[in-house]
């Protein structure tokens, strides 16, 4: 039998902005990320990244390319590994124990920018897969999940096509329903627009904004900026490797206070 | 830019007020005449290349029928039959040989009195595999278990006999107590690097033992049938237990060896790269040879593999490091957001390789497959060097039979043998082709 896992008590001096102790201590944390370190190679990817994510948070990240804004976001279901410093998901302790991720990679539901869906597999297929084998779902019940969960994102009628017979944002929005199929407890979002053509980005945003008001938690990787506004808890802007502020997308658009975050923000938001 | 405007000056501003009719292509361009024009006749150069290579493709073709139709013999007791100066005009090909000899192609030297039981082979196979490769045939999972597990085994016993041993009441007694001790060790390897559950591998280990258990008395079963040693057997049957054989071993093999040359752990990946390595760095006939005459002098004294068991095995491994660099084909093919998405859905390693990667990467190397199978069919004649005589080498001992001695027996025996083999390979080919267009239903 696998140890029970551990639960991590908080530490008492989270180093984050948005750690306000008085509002917060009733919520769960769901996400830790303390002084999280990568190198790849010699580069230095992440820099003593602290992160706290609490249970029903909407958080967005953005920052310029090569900012490690997705390496960050990849490192919270060990599609990164992280050298130093510690991730817990939901209390687990992220380590080189394989068991205990594939746990997390259960709790935690991920959509790509490449959508990453089997092409091999129907819409409907790709949704009930994991339910079927990782959770042990029974067919008949995993099929009802999916079709639920494909009528939320609004494409039940394609449930029998493949991958390759839809748009982009279809198939970005089947990403998502398989992600929901897992009932995660936290979803990532690794830049989901930003491979679609333009007509098709609202659809996909529609969903994430219907999923955000249904109070899950959500970490998103995104340069849109207006879906920011409209759900984000806290925008965080990431360069080189590393937080450079963080803050309610109120004050972070309105005011932002470093240099890096002007310059960023002026350059995405003058068009 | 002048241009333009200009021009819209000139023809004023456009908008269509009705939509233009679907109207036919041109008479010239469809049609059979319309494909000749294109493929056949589309410039004067092209129009002589094609009357060149319909006069070569006559040349050959009129040969050929002559040879094999037209001053064929087609019926005869022996030599006579052939030969020209009783003939009475030029003796193409002489079929009454392969006519006569048919049953020693297939069959070898297998007793006659005996034969229904290859023929109960080949009628259990051919509808088994029928079952397996038509779509719409159901019991697809049974019966891919009674090809792989229970055919084999009933093709051993029926073709040889059985009855292999006997095992004493002590020797079923030791064969319990180290299938009980194996279970000890890994059960305390399981508790201890705690990297596998003890329950499931109690399960596992239940199943492979009742399995051994029933192989053995199989094995040792009287069955009433008249043991026929393995080198009587030839021909055809030969051909195609070498062949099956190494199909069904060589590929389960090959994907596991390519997923051990991608592993992360660095001894699996190292010793599957040593064996892919060392298999296709030497040729099949060393291979062979090894098999034959050099095993035996390191085996221990008294244990006697039969030749034919050591040829198999040793094929099938030769060809699973083909099948292996194949299939790695497929997996580096395949993006790494795939690896990705089935890990983010929380899915372990042999999960993953068994529900995503692997019916993806096989997809995509079918041409690849059946490429070695083919080829892995027509090598399988190269066992004739070791003194097993498979279709080609019956053929080719056939030839010495002074009954048939002439001129014409060389050609024919050879053409026959391409033709068989020809036929198989070609049914091969189709039928992956066949699977290629199913299997990528999705990418329509």
């Amino acid at each position: 039998m696998p140890p029970k896992a551990e639960v991590v008590p908080r530490p008492d001096a989270t180093p984050s902005p948005a750690d306000d102790p008085d509002a917060d201590m009733s919520k769960n944390v769901t996400i830790e990320m303390v002084k999280v370190n990568k190198w790849f190679g010699n580069f230095h990817a992440l820099r003593d990244i602290d992160l706290t994510v609490y249970e029903g948070e909407r958080i967005v990240i953005c920052g310029p390319s090569g900012s490690g804004k997705s390496t960050a976001l990849r490192c919270i279901n060990r599609l990164e590994e992280h050298q130093t410093g510690r991730v817990v998901v939901d209390g687990i302790e992220l380590t080189n124990d394989l068991k205990k991720i594939d746990e997390i990679r259960r709790e935690v539901g991920m959509v790509f920018q490449q959508f990453n869906l089997f092409p091999h597999l129907t819409v409907l297929e790709n949704c009930t897969l994991a339910p079927i084998w990782v959770r042990k779902m029974p067919r008949k019940q995993a099929e009802d999940v999916a079709m639920g969960h494909l009528e939320r994102v609004k494409i039940p009628e394609q449930a029998h096509k493949y991958p390759g017979q839809i748009s982009g944002g279809q198939q970005q929005r089947v990403a998502i329903a398989r992600a929901l199929c897992m009932n995660p407890r936290v979803m990532l979002f690794d830049e989901p627009t930003s491979a679609l053509d333009p007509e098709m980005i609202k659809e996909v945003l529609d969903v994430m904004v219907d999923l955000a008001e249904r109070g899950m938690t959500m970490i998103c990787v995104t340069h849109e900026m207006a879906f920011a506004r409209q759900v984000a808890d806290r925008v965080i802007f990431m360069d080189e490797g590393q937080i450079i502020e963080q803050n309610e997308p109120e004050t972070f658009f309105e005011s932002p206070q470093n240099d890096r975050t002007k310059e960023f923000l002026s350059k995405i938001l003058s068009h | 830019m002048t241009d333009i405007s200009s021009r819209v000056a000139k023809q004023g501003a456009f908008v269509r007020s009705e939509l233009l009719p679907m109207a036919p292509p041109p008479r010239f361009s469809v049609g059979t005449f319309g494909w000749m024009r294109r493929h056949l006749l589309s410039s004067p150069l092209n129009a002589i290349l094609t009357l060149l290579g319909a006069y070569a493709i006559w040349i050959v073709a009129k040969g050929l029928i002559e040879w094999a139709f037209v001053d064929a013999v087609w019926r005869g007791a022996d030599r006579n039959a052939c030969l020209a100066s009783v003939a009475s005009h030029p003796v193409g090909a002489c079929w009454a040989f392969v006519h006569a000899k048919l049953g020693q192609f297939i069959y070898g030297l297998y007793p006659a009195s005996e034969i229904w039981r290859v023929n109960l082979c080949y009628v259990i196979g051919s509808v088994g595999l029928v079952g397996l490769m038509v779509p719409s045939i159901p019991f697809k999972a049974a019966n891919l278990v009674f090809m792989l597990c229970l055919y084999p085994l009933l093709v051993l016993i029926l073709l040889s006999g059985g009855h292999f041993f006997a095992m004493s009441p002590g020797a079923w007694a030791k064969f319990g107590l180290s299938l009980v001790l194996i279970l000890a060790v890994l059960g305390f390897l399981a508790w201890w690097t705690k990297l596998f559950d003890p329950g499931r591998l109690f399960k596992l280990w239940a199943c492979v033992a009742a399995g051994l258990a029933i192989l053995l008395s199989l094995l040792q079963t009287d069955w009433g049938l008249m043991p026929v040693r393995t080198d009587l057997w030839g021909g055809l049957t030969v051909t195609l237990v070498i062949a099956a054989t190494a199909i069904v071993l060589s590929l389960p093999i090959g994907i596991l060896l390519a997923l051990g040359r991608r592993s992360r752990m660095p001894i699996v990946r190292t010793l599957s790269v040593l064996f892919i390595e060392f298999k296709r760095g030497v040729p099949l006939i060393t291979i062979l040879f090894m098999a034959s005459v050099m095993l035996p002098l390191f085996l221990p004294e008294g244990v006697n593999l039969d030749k034919l068991l050591r040829c198999l095995i040793f094929i099938a491994f030769f060809w699973a490091a083909y099948m292996a660099e194949v299939v790695r084909g497929g997996l580096q093919a395949l993006n790494r957001g795939q690896y990705e998405g089935g890990h983010a859905l929380g899915f372990g390693y042999w999960q993953l390789m068994r529900l995503i990667i692997l019916p993806q990467a096989l997809r995509i190397v079918i041409p690849g497959i059946t490429n070695t199978i083919v080829a892995l069919f027509k090598d399988t004649s190269l066992v004739t060097i070791v003194g097993l005589f498979d279709l080609l080498g019956i053929v080719q001992a056939s030839f010495a039979d002074p009954n048939w001695i002439t001129p014409a027996t060389w050609a024919t025996g050879y053409a026959f043998a391409a033709m068989v083999f020809w036929v198989f390979c070609f049914a091969m080919s189709r039928y992956s082709v066949f699977m290629e267009r199913r299997l990528n239903m999705h990418n329509k």
